[in-house]
This record gives structure tokens, C-alpha cells and sequence, in this order.
């Protein structure tokens, strides 16, 4: 294992560390507001189908709080791009 | 069989060479579609509005409509009676971007003007300005405690809640908003170009393998219209919750 490290070009090494870093930090800032836009549509589908004369309210809030928890894993995307190795 | 798939990289994807011009100033074809869309947008809008009728049709039809849906579907929700003076601004602001996302899926355009973050940023700056400018011009200097001292907040609070309030209201709301464009323009952008890239590689190489791809790829296209159109309603739904925040202090 060593031996292979060593013989590599530490060029490379890094690369493909940053790639790596990459594909982590992308993943990572996406968990969260998965869940969280989970959450919010699911509750806004629940009010919907109690009140459905609410609709257009809980949609217009619904959005809203989508772009809010969206924001998240946008920040985490951009920041995969600026990352450079 | 290794298929010699070729990415190219992210600068490829959306970085034009000039067409004329030097420099900071010259440009290139995001800038040249950016201007188209300014004529587009304010060409369409007069031409809607120059022989009114009682029953609209063409293209007084279709503008009329972007009117209501942003009176209707975006004001009245979220800022009430007295938003309705903010209207010119915020149809211009959505109609502006949609077309500015929409060239993302047009033939031989292909290139969301928003996919680079100058238009998004500038926006999401004009957007701060007003909402900051109508702040102090509805509630004075006491603009400034009711974003940092939000009442009804038990005193020893405040020592988190201001620096928060401080930092989500005056930095990371013009952050947030530009990237939010910004980001899903450029995801959408590349998305597209990966299905692209397969669909010819996989047409090069066996042709039938290339139908799942291209059939994907269209389904995507019509999902970016989707897009383009959300943006443009929750960049525009946000400013108007802005701008209803700085109306009025909470309670």
C-alpha cells in the first residue's frame, strides 16, 4: 500500500482527495434538507387534503418554506465548485 | 467494452468566448442574450398594453395573465392590500427572469443567462436596496430595532437572537437569494449537458444505448421549463415577503 502511495505523483494524490471532497461536501450539505423538504410537503399535503379550500395558501407557504430549506444544499453545491485542489 | 466518455469540464459548460468588445466590457453570449431578453421582456409588455381592449386577445391575453398571476397568486398571499403599489416591480422582476432561464431549453441559445451569477447577484442587490430603503421609509430608524429586537422575546435572548437576526437580515437574505437562482440554473444547465454527452457517446458507440439516455433527456427539458418557471415565482415570492416585512413590524 505504501509502496504504491509512494510511487504516485502527490499531484495526483491530491486530485483525488479533492474530488473525493468534493463528492462529501455535496452529499453532506444534501442530507439535511432532503429531510427537511421532506417534511414541509408532506405537512403541507396533509393540510391540503383536511382543508382543501386552504389550498392556495398552505401552496403559496409550502414554496416558500421549500426555498428556505432548498438554500441549504444549494450553498453545499456552489461550494463543491469553489473547492479546488 | 470502456466507453470513452468525455465530460467536459464545469468552465466548458458555461464560459463563451467574446464576440466583440475588450476586456471588463467585452461581450460575449450570455451578455448578448441578457439584452435580448430586456427587449423581449419590454417589447412584449408594450406591445400588450398598447391597444387595450375589454376582451383581450393575443397578446394583451398573455400579459394580462402574467399580471393576474403575479397580483393574485404572489401579492395578495403574501403582502395584502398594500403590496399591490409594489406590482410594476415585481411583474417586471418575474417575467425578466423567466425568460432569462428559459433560454436554457431554446435551440442554439442553450445557456441560462442566470447560470452565471452576475445577473443573480445583481438582482438579489437591487432587491436588498429596496427592501432596506422601504424598511426606514415605513418605520424610521425603528427599522433597525425591530429587525435586531424582534418583540415578544424574553431580554436575556437577545444576546443570541440579534447577532442572528442581524446576519439573516442583512447578509444572508441577498446571499441566499442569489445563489438559491444561481445554483439551480447552473444544476439544471448541467444536467442537461451530462444527458447530452451521453446520448452522443452512447450513439457513437451502439446506437440502440442511446435511446434511454435521449429519452431521459427530453423528459429533463420539459422539467427545466418547470424550473425556470419556479425560480422565477420564488424569487419573486420572496422579495415580496421582504418587502411585507420591512412594511410593517411584527407583532
Amino acid at each position: 500500500m505504501l509502496h504504491v502511495l509512494a510511487e504516485q505523483d502527490p499531484g495526483e494524490l491530491v486530485q483525488g482527495l479533492t474530488a473525493v471532497g468534493r463528492g462529501i461536501v455535496y452529499g453532506g450539505a444534501a442530507i439535511g434538507p432532503g429531510i427537511g423538504i421532506g417534511i414541509v410537503v408532506g405537512n403541507a399535503i396533509t393540510a391540503m387534503a383536511r382543508q382543501p379550500e386552504a389550498a392556495g395558501m398552505v401552496r403559496t407557504t409550502m414554496f416558500l418554506g421549500i426555498a428556505f430549506t432548498e438554500a441549504l444544499a444549494l450553498f453545499g453545491f456552489v461550494l463543491a465548485f469553489i473547492i479546488s485542489g | 467494452m470502456m466507453l470513452g466518455l468525455d465530460f467536459p469540464p464545469i468552465s466548458h459548460a458555461v464560459e463563451w468566448p467574446d464576440i466583440f468588445g475588450e476586456g471588463a466590457f467585452a461581450v460575449n453570449k450570455v451578455v448578448l442574450l441578457m439584452w435580448i431578453s430586456v427587449l423581449l421582456v419590454a417589447g412584449f409588455f408594450i406591445i400588450a398594453g398598447r391597444k387595450q381592449q375589454l376582451v383581450p386577445t393575443g397578446a394583451q391575453n398573455v400579459g394580462e395573465s402574467v399580471v393576474d398571476f403575479v397580483r393574485e397568486g404572489i401579492i395578495m398571499q403574501t403582502m395584502g392590500k398594500d403590496g399591490l403599489g409594489y406590482a410594476p416591480f415585481l411583474i417586471t422582476i418575474f417575467s425578466y427572469i423567466f425568460v432569462c432561464n428559459i433560454w436554457e431549453i431554446v435551440p442554439g441559445a442553450q445557456m441560462p443567462v442566470n447560470a452565471r451569477i452576475a445577473l443573480p447577484a445583481l438582482m438579489a442587490i437591487l432587491v436588498w436596496l429596496v427592501f432596506n430603503v422601504v424598511g426606514f421609509k415605513n418605520q424610521g430608524i425603528g427599522y433597525l430595532k425591530n429587525v435586531c429586537f424582534p418583540p415578544g422575546v424574553p431580554w436575556p435572548l437577545y444576546i443570541l437572537v440579534t447577532p442572528i437576526e442581524f446576519v439573516s437580515v442583512f447578509l444572508v437574505r441577498p446571499l441566499s437569494l442569489s445563489v438559491r437562482l444561481f445554483a439551480n440554473m447552473l444544476a439544471g444547465h448541467l444536467l442537461l449537458i451530462s444527458f447530452a454527452v451521453l446520448t452522443t457517446a452512447l450513439w457513437d458507440a451502439t446506437k440502440i444505448g442511446a435511446v434511454l439516455p435521449f429519452a431521459l433527456l427530453v423528459a429533463l427539458t420539459g422539467f427545466e421549463i418547470l424550473v425556470a418557471g419556479l425560480q422565477a415565482y420564488i424569487f419573486t415570492i420572496l422579495t415580496a415577503v421582504f418587502i411585507a416585512g420591512s412594511q410593517h413590524p411584527e407583532h
